[in-house]
C-alpha cells in the first residue's frame, strides 16, 4: 500500500513537473531564436503576461480556446514587434527596451483587467482540459505523466523538435546563427540581418505569448495581475543554462519546472516550512544554475549589440 | 535661433519629449477606457501638489525612488545594469528593521545612523553578488539581479511571517521599531520623513563624486570602455564591484526610509515597485544624479496623485506603470534617433552631435 502511495506521489510530481515546465518551455525555446539571432529579449516576462491576458480575453469573447491561443500569440507577437522595431531598426538598447516593455505589459494588463474585467479578477473563462491520448494515456506511469496533459503540452512537444531542426539543420537556421555570431559577415554573404532578427524576435514573442496562455487558460481559467511572476526571467536563465540550444533550454525548463512542482508539494503537505521558502526554490535554482554551472558561457557573439549597416 | 542651436534644443530635450508623448498616449489609453484624461491628470496633479498632505505624500514616495534611482544611475555609469533595486530595497528594509528592533539602549543620534548603515550594507551586499559573478565569471547581471528580486521579496515575506512577526498580528508585519530608530519627520502633518533629505544629500554627493573626484572619473572611464580603462591602469573589477556595492547600498537606504520613516515596521511586500520606478527615473535623467531629483519627483507625484485619481475619477492607478513603460521606451528610441535616416538628414550640416546615449552600450568584451 505504501509503495503504491509513493509511486502515486511520484507520478503526480512528474506530471506536475511537465505542467510547470511547459509555459517556461514555450518562452525559452522561442527566446533561443531571438538570442541566437543576436537580440536579448528580457521582455519575455512581459510577453508571457500579455499572452496570459490575451488568452483570457480571447476565451472570454469567443469561447474558442484556439482563438484564445491565437490572441495570446498575437499579444506576445505585438510586444515583440515593438522590441524588434526598437532594437533592430533603431538599434536601441535591448535591455532598456526590454525593461520598458515589461513595465508596459504589467501596467497595461493590470489596467485593462481592472477596466474590462471590472477588477474582479475572478471572471472564469473556458480553459483547456486534460486530453488523454488514446492507448498511450493508459500506460502505467508514463501515461499520466506524458499523455494525460492539456493540448498545449502536446503543442510544445510538437514544436520543440521542429524548432530544433529548423535552427540547427536548415539553411535558414544557419543564417540565424550566422547573424547572431557575426552579422557583418552574414550581411556580406547576402543574408538579410534585419529580416532574420525581426522574424526571430517575433517568433520568440509569439511563443512566449502561448506560454502565457498556458498560465491563464490551461488548468486555471482566469487572469490575475502579474501572474507570470518572473517566469520569463526563469526562462532566460533556462536559455543560458541550456547553452542556447532548444533541447538544452527545454531540459533546463524541466529542472526549474521540477523545482516549482516540488515547492507546490511542500506547501500542500504542510511540512511546517513557511510557504515563502519553497516559493523561492525555482528562483534560487535558476540563480545557482547561472552562476555555478555556466562558467564562461558561449553566448552568441553579437547578442545585445545592434547592427548598423552603414557604419564600419 | 540658428539651425545648430535648434537641433541641439530638439535633441537635448529628448527626455522631455518622450515624457510628453508618453503622457499623451496615456491620455489616449484613459479615454479609450471611457475616462476623461483631463480630469484624470488634473486629479493626479491636485493629489500630488494640491495641499500639504498631497505634497507630503509626494515627498514620501519620491524619497525611495530618488535613493534607489541614484543607485541605478551609479551602476549604469560604471557599465552595469542594476535591475535588482527592488530586491535591494527589501534587503535594506530588513537590515534597518533588524537594527531598529534588536539593538536597544542607544540614543537616536547613534541608533539611526547604525540602522541606516545596516540597510546600506544589506542592500550593498545583495548587489555585490551579481556584480561579483559578472566580473569573475561573466554571468549576465541583468538576469541575476532580476531573479534576486524575487528571492529578496519572498525572503522578507518569510521573515515577517516567521522570526520577526509581531505576535498575534492580523497581517504579517514586524513589531514597531524602537523609538530611537524612527527617522524624524520634516512635515509632521503630512508624514513626510527625513529620507527625502538623505536622498537630496546623496544626489549632490554623487554628482560631486562623478564630476569632481578622481574616483568618479575612474567610474565613468570604466563605464565608457573597460579595456581602455584597464589600459589606463584602472582596476576594472574593483571599480565595478565598488560602484555596484554603493548602488545597492543606496537602494538599501530607500528601503530603510520606508521602514524607519513611514510605517516604523517591516511589512510584507512593503515596496510597491519603487525599484522599477527608480530604473525609469535614472534612465530618464540620463543617469545624471541632479536630474534624478527631478525625475523621481515626477514619478513620486504620479504615484501619490495616482491614488487620488483612482478614487476620484476611477481610472486604475496602473496607468502610471503604463506611462513609465512608455516614457522609457520612447526615450530609448529618442536617444538613437540620430541613427534613423530622416533624423540624420535633419542633423546633417555640421550641427553638434547629440549627447551620446548615457546608458551602457554593451560590448561583449571579456573582463579580466
Amino acid at each position: 500500500m505504501s509503495s503504491f502511495l509513493s509511486l502515486q506521489v511520484l507520478v503526480d510530481f512528474l506530471a506536475a513537473t511537465i505542467r510547470m515546465a511547459t509555459p517556461l518551455g514555450f518562452a525559452a525555446v522561442g527566446g533561443v531564436f531571438s538570442e541566437r539571432s543576436g537580440v536579448f529579449n528580457i521582455a519575455l516576462e512581459g510577453m508571457m503576461l500579455g499572452g496570459a491576458f490575451g488568452a483570457v480575453m480571447g476565451s472570454h469573447l469567443t469561447g474558442n480556446l484556439w482563438v484564445a491561443v491565437l490572441v495570446a500569440g498575437l499579444a506576445g507577437g505585438a510586444l515583440a514587434l515593438v522590441h524588434a522595431v526598437a532594437c533592430v531598426s533603431f538599434g536601441a538598447n535591448q535591455v532598456v527596451t526590454g525593461v520598458a516593455l515589461n513595465l508596459l505589459a504589467l501596467g497595461g494588463t493590470t489596467y485593462l483587467s481592472r477596466v474590462i474585467l471590472r477588477g474582479a479578477n475572478v471572471e472564469r473563462v473556458r480553459a483547456f482540459e486534460i486530453l488523454p491520448i488514446p492507448v498511450l494515456g493508459d500506460l502505467p506511469v508514463l501515461g499520466p505523466v506524458l499523455f494525460r496533459q492539456t493540448a498545449l503540452v502536446y503543442l510544445l512537444a510538437l514544436l520543440l523538435p521542429i524548432a530544433t531542426v529548423v535552427l540547427l539543420k536548415t539553411p535558414w537556421g544557419l543564417a540565424v546563427r550566422a547573424v547572431g555570431e557575426y552579422p557583418r559577415a552574414a550581411d556580406t554573404a547576402g543574408i538579410g540581418v534585419t529580416g532574420i532578427r525581426y522574424t526571430c524576435v517575433i517568433v520568440s514573442g509569439i511563443m512566449a505569448g502561448i506560454g502565457g496562455a498556458f498560465l491563464s487558460i490551461s488548468h486555471v481559467n482566469m487572469f490575475t495581475e502579474n501572474m507570470s511572476a518572473g517566469r520569463g526571467f526563469i526562462a532566460l536563465a533556462a536559455i543560458i543554462f541550456g547553452k542556447w540550444h532548444p533541447v538544452g533550454a527545454f531540459g533546463a525548463c524541466l529542472i526549474f519546472g521540477a523545482a516549482d512542482a516540488l515547492q507546490l508539494r511542500i506547501q500542500t503537505y504542510d511540512l511546517g516550512i513557511p510557504y515563502q521558502v519553497p516559493v523561492m526554490l525555482p528562483y534560487v535554482l535558476a540563480l545557482l544554475a547561472m552562476c555555478g554551472l555556466v562558467g564562461r558561457s558561449p553566448a552568441p557573439a553579437a547578442a545585445g549589440i545592434p547592427y548598423r549597416k552603414e557604419e564600419s | 535661433m540658428g539651425g545648430g542651436r535648434w537641433r541641439l534644443f530638439v535633441f537635448r530635450l529628448i527626455p522631455v519629449w518622450a515624457l510628453c508623448v508618453a503622457l499623451g498616449l496615456g491620455a489616449a489609453f484613459i479615454s479609450l477606457a471611457g475616462g476623461n484624461p483631463w480630469t484624470a491628470y488634473w486629479a493626479v496633479a491636485h493629489g500630488a501638489f494640491g495641499d500639504v498632505f498631497g505634497f507630503g505624500a509626494t515627498l514620501t514616495r519620491m524619497a525611495p525612488i530618488l535613493l534607489a534611482g541614484l543607485g541605478v544611475a551609479l551602476a549604469a555609469r560604471v557599465g552595469l545594469f542594476n535591475i535588482g533595486a527592488e530586491g535591494q530595497i527589501y534587503l535594506g528594509g530588513l537590515g534597518a528593521a533588524w537594527v531598529g528592533l534588536y539593538v536597544p539602549g542607544l540614543p537616536a543620534a547613534l541608533h539611526i545612523p547604525l540602522a541606516l548603515a545596516a540597510s546600506g550594507v544589506a542592500g550593498g551586499l545583495w548587489a555585490l553578488l551579481p556584480a561579483y559573478l559578472r566580473v569573475t565569471r561573466g554571468v549576465n547581471e541583468v538576469i541575476t539581479t532580476l531573479l534576486m528580486n524575487y528571492i529578496a521579496i519572498q525572503g522578507v515575506g518569510y521573515v515577517v511571517n516567521g522570526p520577526m512577526m509581531e505576535p498575534g498580528a492580523p497581517y504579517p508585519f514586524s513589531p514597531v521599531l524602537l523609538d530611537s530608530a524612527h527617522l524624524p519627520l520634516i512635515l509632521p502633518e503630512a508624514d513626510a520623513h527625513a529620507g527625502i533629505l538623505l536622498g537630496l544629500a546623496a544626489a549632490v554627493g554623487l554628482h560631486l563624486l562623478l564630476h569632481r573626484a578622481a574616483l568618479g572619473y575612474r567610474i565613468r572611464a570604466v563605464g565608457f570602455s573597460p579595456p581602455a580603462a584597464a589600459y589606463g591602469g584602472i582596476s576594472v573589477r574593483r571599480t565595478m564591484l565598488g560602484a555596484m556595492f554603493v548602488s545597492g547600498a543606496l537602494a538599501g537606504l530607500a528601503g530603510a526610509g520606508e521602514v524607519m520613516g513611514l510605517k516604523y515596521r517591516l511589512f510584507d511586500r512593503f515596496s510597491p515597485g519603487y525599484g522599477f520606478d527608480a530604473i525609469a527615473a535614472a534612465f530618464l535623467a540620463g543617469n545624471e544624479p541632479l536630474l534624478v531629483i527631478a525625475t523621481s519627483l515626477f514619478f513620486g507625484a504620479l504615484r501619490s496623485g495616482g491614488s487620488l485619481m483612482q478614487r476620484a475619477v476611477g481610472t486604475p492607478v496602473a496607468i502610471v506603470i503604463v506611462i513609465q513603460g512608455l516614457s522609457i521606451l520612447l526615450l530609448t528610441l529618442g536617444l538613437v534617433l540620430h541613427h534613423w535616416e530622416p533624423a540624420r538628414r535633419f542633423l546633417r550640416g555640421g550641427g553638434p552631435r547629440p549627447a551620446p546615449a548615457p546608458a551602457v552600450e554593451r560590448t561583449n568584451v571579456e573582463l579580466s
